[in-house]
Parts: C-alpha cells; sequence; structure tokens
C-alpha cells in the first residue's frame, strides 16, 4: 500500500517541479489568440484615414442575431468620411447580442470591418454594451488625420474599391 | 370582348384575349421572361432585347392556305431564324414560345453579360439596391463571368442632379428608356431625352429648372436599375430593412393608395421614423402613380417643429378644461370641422354636436357639396375606364395643380377616345389633351357651363355621352361661386340622356363585388362601362357607374364630410360672435384675419389640431391630436371611394386621435361615444349614415388581383412597395337629391384703376400641409407668384418676376408677377394659401412695389 501512495506522490512531485505549469496567472498574464481568433469587432481605416465602411447595411444584413445597426449619409468633399457617396453616419454593434460568428467580415465589399484578437468585454451597464463607432473605428495612420477629411473633388469617387479579380 | 387567342408557352396552353404581348401572357400563368424596358403601363419599345424567346408560329401552306402538319397530325412550327423579343410581339392563334430552351436562355444571358459590361460594382451603396430589377435578373439569369475587359468598363459622371429632387447615376444607367417614355406618354411632360449614341449615351432634362414635373419621382420607382434616385431618401435605408405601412395620401382629393416605408432610427432615439412615401397600386385610384407633392410633402408636416404635443396629464387637463366650457355653452357651441378629419373623427363629432343641440359647420371655401353627395360616382366608378363616347367635363378646375392624379388619369382618358372638355378661365396643362376648350371671363363660370349645352358639338357631346362625368373646381371662385357652379354642373346631367336613366338613390351598391371593379387592361380597350348597367338587376340603379360629379375638393376627406351633412357656412363670421367655438384641424385665422377678428370675438375658442396654426395660438383650450400617420382611420375621396389607412409610426406622447379626444370630451360632457378603435366607430357609422352602409373595416381592407401585377418576387416592374394587400376601399351609395335652390352668383367688374383677384390653387403653396417639406422650398418659391396679364403688366410699369403690391381690403401683400396671356387684362391670379388672405373674388389695386 505504501509502495501505491509513494508512486501517487512521486508523481505529484514531478508534476510540481518538472513539469511544464498549464494554469496561467490571468489577467496578469494573457495567452495569445490564433490567428484567426474571433474577437471584438475593429472599423479599418485606408492609408490616407479614410474610412473603409460605406455605410451599406450588409454587416447588418448578414447578422444572424441583429446586433449591428447601420446609418448611412453622403459624403462631401469638404466634409468626407469615406471614398464615395456614401458613409456610416451611425454604427453600432451590440456586443451582448454578438455571437462572433464572423458572417460581417464575410458581407462587407470593402473589408472595413474584421473580428480582432479582444475578447476583454465587459460592461456595467447593457447600454455600454452598445458600441459606437466611435468605439469600433481604429485611430487615423500616423501622420494622417482623421475623418472627416477635405479633400479634393473628384478623387474620391468609388466606394467600392476596384477589385479586377479578387481572390476570396 | 375581344378575340380570344389560343398559345402555348413552354407546352402550357393558355387563352388570352388578342393583342395582349407574348411577355404578360406569360407573366398571367407565372412564367417570368425576364425585362427591363418593358413596362406594362407603356407601349413596347424593345430596346434592351433582354425578353428574348424563340417563338414558334404554325406553318402554313401558302398555295392551299390549309396548316402545314407533322407526321403525327400537330401543327408544323415555323421559327424566325433568330430569337425574337417577348415584349413586342402580340400573341397569335397556335403560337408556341419557348422561353427556357438553351437558345432563348444563352440569348437572355448574352443580353446581360452586355448590360453589365459598364454597370458599376455599386450594389452596397446604391439605392435601388435589394429592390432592383438588374439584381434580380443577373442573379437569376447571369452567367458567373464576364467576357469583356475589365479595362474597357465605361467610367461616367456619377452624381448628376436632374433637378432638385431626382439625382441621376450615367454609370448605373442601362438606357431603357423607362423613364423619358413615363415622361413623354404617361406624365405628358416630355422633360427628359436621351443625349449622345451608343455608350456615351446619357440622359438629359432640358428646360430650366431641370427636371420640371410633378410626376418626376414616378421615374425613379420604374428605373429598373439604381439610375434615377429621390433627393429625400438618398442613403435613407437599405430596402430590406424597411417596414410598410399601408396609407392613403393627405394631400389632395384623389386619394393615392400610399405606402409608408417606416424604421427605426439611432437619429429618432430608436423610436420609428418614416423614411419614404411610395405609391401603392390601386387601379381604380392612382394606378401605380402619385405626384412629387405626395411623395416629398406626403408626410413631413407630421414631423414638423411646430407639431402640439402635451404631457398626458397636459391633456386631460386640457380635456377638462374643454369639457367646462362645453357643459357652459351647451347649444351656444359652434364646431367648425375641416376635411382633414378622417371618417371616423367627422361621425364623432357629429354625434357630440348632435347631443349638444350645437351647429355644425364644414370649414372649407369650396362648396357644392350637397350636389356631390346626389350626383357623385357610384360603386363601379373608374376613371381607367373612360373611353370612346364616354364625356368629361372639367370645369374651373387647374387639376394638374389642385388634384395631378386626376390630371394625368384624364388625360390618358382622352387619348383612349374620351371626349375631355374643358372650360377655364385660363389656360390649364388640360387644355393640351381636350377635344374641347371652352374659355371664359372670371364671374362667367355659371354662365358658361349653362350655355354648353346649345353649343353644336359640345352639347352633342354632353348629350350624346355613354358616360358623364364632371368635375367642378374652385378656381377663381369662392364658396358662393362653386355651390352655384356645380349646381349648374348638376343641371347638365337632367339634359344628357345618362341623368334619364338615373333611378332612384342606391341603397345596396355599397357591397357591390371587388371583382366587378378590377378592370383587366383587356376588358378597358374592349368593353364600354355601359355593358355592366344591362346585364344589373332591374331593382339596381340604371345610373350608369361612370357618371356623376366630382369636386375637386382642397382636403382629403371633404367628401365624407359632406356626405354626413356636413355644411360650410355662408357667412362665417357672424356665425361665430359670441359663442363657444370648437375649431377641429382647421386654421380659420391663418387663412383670414376677418376670421381671426371673428375667433377673437368668440367667448371661448377650443382648438383641436396637430400643428401650432394661429387659430391654436389665440385659442383658449389647445387638445394635441395625432397626425393621420400615428393613426387608424378611412378618408373619402372625391370619387367617392372610402379608402382606409393604418398607422405607421407610434402616436407622439400626449395626443390622441381626433375622434378618441372627441369621444373624451364627449364623456365629460355625460355622452358615451365610442372612443377606443375607430373599427367600433366605422360600425356605427355605417349603421348610421344610410351612405355608408355596409362599409366595414372588413370591406375596406379587401384586396384583389389587379393587373397588371406589378411588385411581386420577381421585381421587374421595381418597387418593393407596390403590392396592395391592404385593401382597395369601398365606394359608397348616392344620396337623395337635395332641393335645388336658386342661387345666383353676380359676377363682380373691376372698375378703373381696379382689379379683379382671382383666388387659384397652386400645387406647392405655404399651407400647413406643404410648407414644411423642405425639399419643395424652391418649388414653393416658384409658385408664389400672381399672374397678370402681360399687357397689365407692361402698363404697371412691370417685367415679369417683378414686385407687385397687391392691396386687398387694406392689407397689403407683395409677390412676384408672372405673365399668362390667357386671362383677361383686368384680372389678377392670386395664388391660395401663399400669405394673402383671399377665399373669394374681390377687388384689389395694384402697383409696383417700391424697391426696398
Amino acid at each position: 500500500m505504501l509502495k501505491e501512495f509513494g508512486k501517487g506522490l512521486g508523481t505529484i512531485l514531478r508534476a510540481l517541479f518538472f513539469e511544464k505549469k498549464v494554469t496561467i496567472q490571468y489577467p496578469e498574464q494573457t495567452r495569445p489568440v490564433a490567428p484567426r481568433y474571433r474577437g471584438r469587432h475593429v472599423l479599418h481605416r485606408y492609408d490616407n484615414g479614410l474610412e473603409k465602411c460605406i455605410g451599406c447595411s450588409l454587416c447588418a444584413a448578414a447578422c444572424p442575431s441583429d446586433a449591428i445597426f447601420v446609418e448611412a449619409s453622403e459624403n462631401t468633399d469638404e466634409k468626407r468620411f469615406s471614398p464615395g457617396e456614401r458613409y456610416a453616419s451611425t454604427y453600432e454593434i451590440n456586443m451582448l447580442r454578438c455571437i462572433y460568428c464572423g458572417f460581417c467580415e464575410d458581407a462587407c465589399p470593402t473589408e472595413a470591418i474584421t473580428l480582432e484578437h479582444q475578447y476583454e468585454l465587459s460592461f456595467t451597464d447593457r447600454r455600454d454594451a452598445i458600441y459606437t463607432k466611435e468605439r469600433l473605428i481604429e485611430a487615423a495612420p500616423q501622420g494622417m488625420s482623421a475623418t472627416p477629411q477635405v479633400t479634393e473633388p473628384g478623387k474620391f469617387t468609388r466606394s467600392v474599391p476596384e477589385m479586377r479579380d479578387p481572390q476570396d | 370582348m375581344a378575340k380570344l387567342i389560343n398559345l402555348t408557352i413552354n407546352g402550357t396552353p393558355v387563352t388570352v384575349p388578342a393583342g395582349t404581348l407574348v411577355v404578360d401572357a406569360a407573366k398571367k400563368i407565372g412564367i417570368d421572361i425576364p425585362v427591363f424596358c418593358y413596362h406594362p403601363k407603356m407601349e413596347p419599345v424593345g430596346m434592351c432585347r433582354q425578353c428574348l424567346v424563340e417563338i414558334g408560329r404554325p406553318m402554313v401552306d401558302r398555295a392551299t392556305g390549309q396548316p402545314v402538319l407533322n407526321e403525327d397530325g400537330s401543327p408544323k412550327l415555323q421559327f424566325m431564324p433568330k430569337l425574337e423579343t417577348a415584349c413586342t410581339n402580340p400573341v397569335s392563334e397556335g403560337m408556341a414560345v419557348f422561353t427556357e430552351t438553351a437558345k432563348a436562355k444563352s440569348g437572355q444571358k448574352e443580353i446581360l453579360e452586355l448590360l453589365l459590361t459598364s454597370h458599376p460594382l455599386d450594389c452596397p451603396v446604391c439605392d435601388k439596391g435589394g429592390e432592383c430589377p438588374l439584381q434580380n435578373l443577373t442573379m437569376e439569369h447571369a452567367a458567373d463571368e464576364s467576357r469583356f475587359i475589365f479595362d474597357e468598363k465605361h467610367r461616367a459622371e456619377k452624381h448628376v442632379p436632374l433637378g432638385d429632387l431626382i439625382f441621376l447615376d450615367r454609370e448605373r444607367c442601362i438606357q431603357c428608356a423607362r423613364c423619358i417614355r413615363f415622361q413623354d406618354i404617361i406624365a405628358g411632360e416630355p422633360v427628359l431625352g436621351f443625349y449622345q449614341r451608343g455608350r456615351n449615351t446619357d440622359i438629359v432634362t432640358y428646360g430650366e429648372p431641370g427636371f420640371d414635373s410633378i410626376f418626376s419621382g414616378n421615374t425613379s420607382d420604374i428605373c429598373p436599375v439604381g439610375a434615377l434616385t429621390t433627393a429625400d431618401f438618398r442613403f435613407g435605408a437599405r430596402p430590406w430593412e424597411l417596414k410598410q405601412a399601408a396609407s392613403v395620401c393627405s394631400q389632395c382629393p384623389v386619394g393615392c393608395n400610399v405606402t409608408f416605408n417606416v424604421r427605426r432610427e439611432a437619429k429618432a432615439g430608436g423610436g420609428y421614423v418614416i423614411k419614404r412615401v411610395m405609391p401603392r397600386q390601386n387601379e381604380q385610384v392612382n394606378e401605380i402613380w402619385m405626384c412629387d407633392k405626395g411623395r416629398f410633402a406626403g408626410y413631413q408636416y407630421t414631423e414638423a417643429e411646430s407639431r402640439l404635443m402635451a404631457t398626458p396629464a397636459g391633456l386631460d387637463a386640457a380635456v377638462g378644461q374643454a369639457v367646462a366650457k362645453l357643459v357652459e355653452s351647451q347649444s351656444e357651441t359652434v364646431f367648425l370641422a375641416s376635411g382633414r378629419l378622417a371618417n371616423e373623427d367627422l361621425f364623432t363629432l357629429k354625434q357630440l354636436a348632435a347631443a349638444l343641440h350645437a351647429k355644425t359647420y364644414l370649414y372649407t371655401q369650396h362648396g357644392g357639396g350637397e350636389f356631390t353627395t346626389a350626383y357623385g360616382l357610384t360603386s363601379g366608378a373608374d376613371l381607367g375606364a373612360l373611353g370612346k363616347g364616354d364625356t368629361v367635363l372639367v370645369a374651373a378646375s387647374d387639376l394638374y395643380n389642385e388634384a395631378p392624379l386626376w390630371h394625368l388619369r384624364l388625360k390618358a382618358a382622352a387619348q383612349r377616345g374620351a371626349t375631355l372638355i374643358v372650360a377655364a378661365a385660363r389656360a390649364t396643362k388640360l387644355d393640351e389633351f381636350a377635344s374641347f376648350v371652352v374659355r371664359y371671363a372670371y364671374g362667367d363660370e355659371v354662365a358658361t357651363i349653362q350655355a354648353l349645352p346649345a353649343k353644336d358639338k359640345i352639347g352633342e357631346a354632353i348629350k350624346n355621352a355613354n358616360n358623364l362625368m364632371i368635375f367642378y373646381g374652385s378656381d377663381g371662385l369662392g364658396l358662393a361661386g362653386t355651390t352655384a357652379l356645380a349646381q349648374s354642373c348638376a343641371e347638365l346631367f337632367s339634359i344628357s340622356p345618362v341623368s334619364q336613366l338615373t333611378g332612384s338613390p342606391v341603397s345596396q351598391s355599397a357591397s357591390f363585388p371587388v371583382e366587378q371593379l378590377t378592370g383587366k387592361p383587356e376588358d378597358r380597350t374592349t368593353e364600354q362601362p355601359e355593358d355592366r348597367t344591362t346585364e344589373q338587376p332591374e331593382n339596381r340603379t340604371t345610373r350608369k357607374s361612370n357618371t356623376g360629379l366630382i369636386g375637386v375638393w382642397s382636403t382629403p376627406n371633404q367628401q365624407g364630410a359632406l356626405e354626413m351633412g356636413f355644411r360650410p357656412a355662408e357667412n362665417l363670421a357672424a356665425e361665430l360672435a359670441g359663442k363657444t367655438v370648437y375649431v377641429i384641424a382647421a386654421d380659420p385665422a391663418g387663412d383670414d384675419p376677418a376670421l381671426a377678428e371673428a375667433l377673437k370675438a368668440a367667448k371661448t375658442v377650443i382648438a383641436q389640431d396637430i400643428l401650432t396654426t394661429k387659430t391654436v395660438k389665440l385659442a383658449d383650450v389647445v387638445l394635441p391630436a395625432a397626425a393621420f400617420t400615428e393613426r387608424e382611420g378611412t378618408y373619402t375621396n372625391g370619387e367617392r371611394r372610402v379608402q382606409r389607412f393604418y398607422p405607421a409610426v407610434p402616436t407622439r406622447p400626449g395626443t390622441k386621435a381626433d375622434f378618441a379626444l372627441l369621444a373624451e370630451v364627449a364623456k365629460g360632457c355625460g355622452i358615451a361615444l365610442e372612443g377606443r378603435s375607430p373599427l367600433l366607430v366605422m360600425n356605427r357609422l355605417s349603421t348610421a349614415e344610410p351612405a355608408f352602409s355596409g362599409v366595414s373595416y372588413e370591406t375596406l381592407s379587401q384586396p384583389a388581383e389587379q393587373w397588371p401585377l406589378i411588385g411581386r418576387s420577381d421585381l421587374y416592374y421595381g418597387g418593393t412597395s407596390y403590392e396592395n394587400k391592404l385593401g382597395l376601399g369601398v365606394t359608397l351609395a348616392l344620396q337623395p337629391k337635395a332641393d335645388r335652390q336658386s342661387s345666383t352668383v353676380s359676377g363682380l367688374r373691376p372698375k378703373e384703376n381696379e382689379f379683379l383677384a382671382v383666388p387659384v390653387t397652386k400645387l406647392y403653396d405655404l399651407g400647413a400641409t406643404v410648407a414644411p417639406a423642405k425639399l419643395l422650398s424652391a418649388h414653393i418659391e416658384r409658385s408664389a407668384v400672381a399672374a397678370l396679364h402681360p399687357v397689365t403688366v407692361e402698363k404697371l410699369g412691370l417685367g415679369a418676376g417683378d414686385q407687385l403690391s397687391v392691396e386687398i381690403n387694406g392689407a397689403q401683400f407683395t409677390f412676384r408677377a408672372a405673365l399668362d396671356a390667357s386671362i383677361s387684362t383686368g384680372v389678377v391670379l392670386i395664388p391660395r394659401s401663399m400669405g394673402l388672405a383671399i377665399s373669394a373674388p374681390a377687388l384689389v389695386k395694384l402697383h409696383a412695389a417700391e424697391k426696398a
């Protein structure tokens, strides 16, 4: 009986001192997520600082849990948010409703929305769970001004970038 | 009845009247042949070539004239060497159409491939995306890949304002010419055209201002791509996000069936807002069209900043005050209501007034209602069935401005062969399509109408008409003038043999079967409506259904008020003095300073309205009402058709529907009235009022299949809002004839240095229901002119567009002067609801306005 006891203790001691520890000290330590992990959404910008989102509402149409709400408005060259005529004046995602399926990414014609790696979402109020455009959009690239921008007339006439041979 | 033709489409036998096009015959049996340029409301042109099919016709031996048979005895078919367009080929006996063969399919596929060579990839940002025929047909018929070279894609301007209401995207246009043909053929305002050729073909508008048409919104509805979009809905929402609310337009007595598209918006704090107005198919009323006033000003006034609102407690307090005033005054109360109220409101009001023994008056400057209730249209009436042999008289009405859809439909009737007589004191847009134009001087309206039967050809057209339909308006007339005019118009029915057929007032025809109301196009062209009368049993009226007198009112439901016995007061100001006046949905103080004085002289004024009007401002008690977009109800249009509207958006806080407010007030006075639901009010109304017998919310909301089939899943004909699922309405029974009074109206004649000012109606004015539409402000501005004869303008030392000062009863007002060579030199046309109070013809002084 003592033999079995010692064997068991040995396993414990081996695990304690020689094996790599599985437990990590979250939240002090975090573990990297998989490259295609679907965390909180981010709205992207082009290199010139304009928003990729054109307010087409296709993400909202694709959303199985009706978590996305979009309202569109019209761009002008004096007050331009995105290329083309249309931009999202309201863009909201209810993170309590979202099931992180990524259909919105698939539906987006301009690759404006992607699910990124942030998964630490907590709210003290249900209303805080509604992420507005300001909270979702990434910062303007270094040296580029945020939207709205004043742009030269006739330069940004197309909402959807030309895709000669789309791969996916 | 037209000859019937038998043919087969994809092997399915189908029988249709001669003259039907192959594409329509296929549609009848549920086979969709893709089309772009073809529209069932317009003649085919075969421009887009999308409807390519194989058509085989039975071969005939030329020598013997006998059909050639196959070995098995079936007729041998002869095919053209190439595919044929289904939209330009009428059916013929024994025809065999194949829409699904490999040859036909590849033809359709290649046309789409060609159309898509230069169509931009705009669907995500296009307002049409989601209800776009090109999208649908591409999904259904197109190839997956294009063989054309990407770099040769045509680029064009994307944001071209055609007018201030319609935007053109040149890249998206597929040159189907539906818009051009609509403007040329249906609207009769040819302001669009093609410019350049080949790939560079562009839609352009000529004339100044651009796209100068009051039907321009319809072009965006029928555009099969997103080339034409409306300014109000630009990027407003995606079509699939919108909910549909069936309603009836409240701008004029036509009562166009409309759909309000609503969605919830963050901008509105999460509440429902109306995003756009679309026509709803009702072939007897507005077909699938509507005017720009209904589209761009249809609901905006219900969202105006001047909307009355209260807290629920405040509303209760106001009701309490109103009750106290009414209990005190009892029969010393005068109720003043307008035709903006729904039937249910008017009925509740009538009951309340009857219980208080108080007087009620209809607030209008347009009289003659006692004649339209007795001589109006009856069940089965349809302006779309007017044709050869029928006569339409338009008296003292500029329908283009007063009721645009009637203008549109009478124009079409004239083109189908109806005799259109326009009697007006000035040139109107309808003159162009009229068989006879009778011009008279303002003031001679009654004499002119009375003299019509004595005229050679016109008299004959009236006497020998199969159906005689008379529209009378208020162009240059006040209350007395219109009443006299209505009487003289009604007398024409006794001259025409049509009225000799007129039987006793109808008692039962309100429940006329709906099927008989829906005219298929083939019935329309071939079958005259009088056939119906011969088939009717004897106990029914023998009156022809398309015979009647129609008042071109200024409010949507004046006819309903008249049917319930509301009548205008001859001298309203005198009736109000010292009384407790309860004004509902009317603004006498804003319309006429004299009435404002009269209201100030009244003991108490209780105002119930949706907007803060001048009457509301001087009222002692104000009751905020709910707008028609926020409640249920019914309107009776000028053709005496009761139509139901449904709530589109929630009621604003502290407001209630007019009938509910009235019932609450009545409750306070100890009178029990129905205030819970308009349905229950209608049930009571239909038992109490003989004209409304048989009308219920159930009968009103019965849809029927209508031809052409429009707006279904295939969406050839664009739009997700056309389909009428919520009822075509019911036409009322006629009422007994009123005793005729002989009233004479002496025409005013201007003395020296004086001018005869006559009120005329403009489509776009500063009325409370139009002015809040911001998109139309430029149009309203253009309408704010006083028209004079060019000679007069010159005499006054003015030019067109110069400021003209009009002095009337001591009040001065400045208009821009406009030229109208069709009026006499002593007359000035003053637009109604443009700032200057003018309810009847008056003598005025004119002079050039001092330059500021």
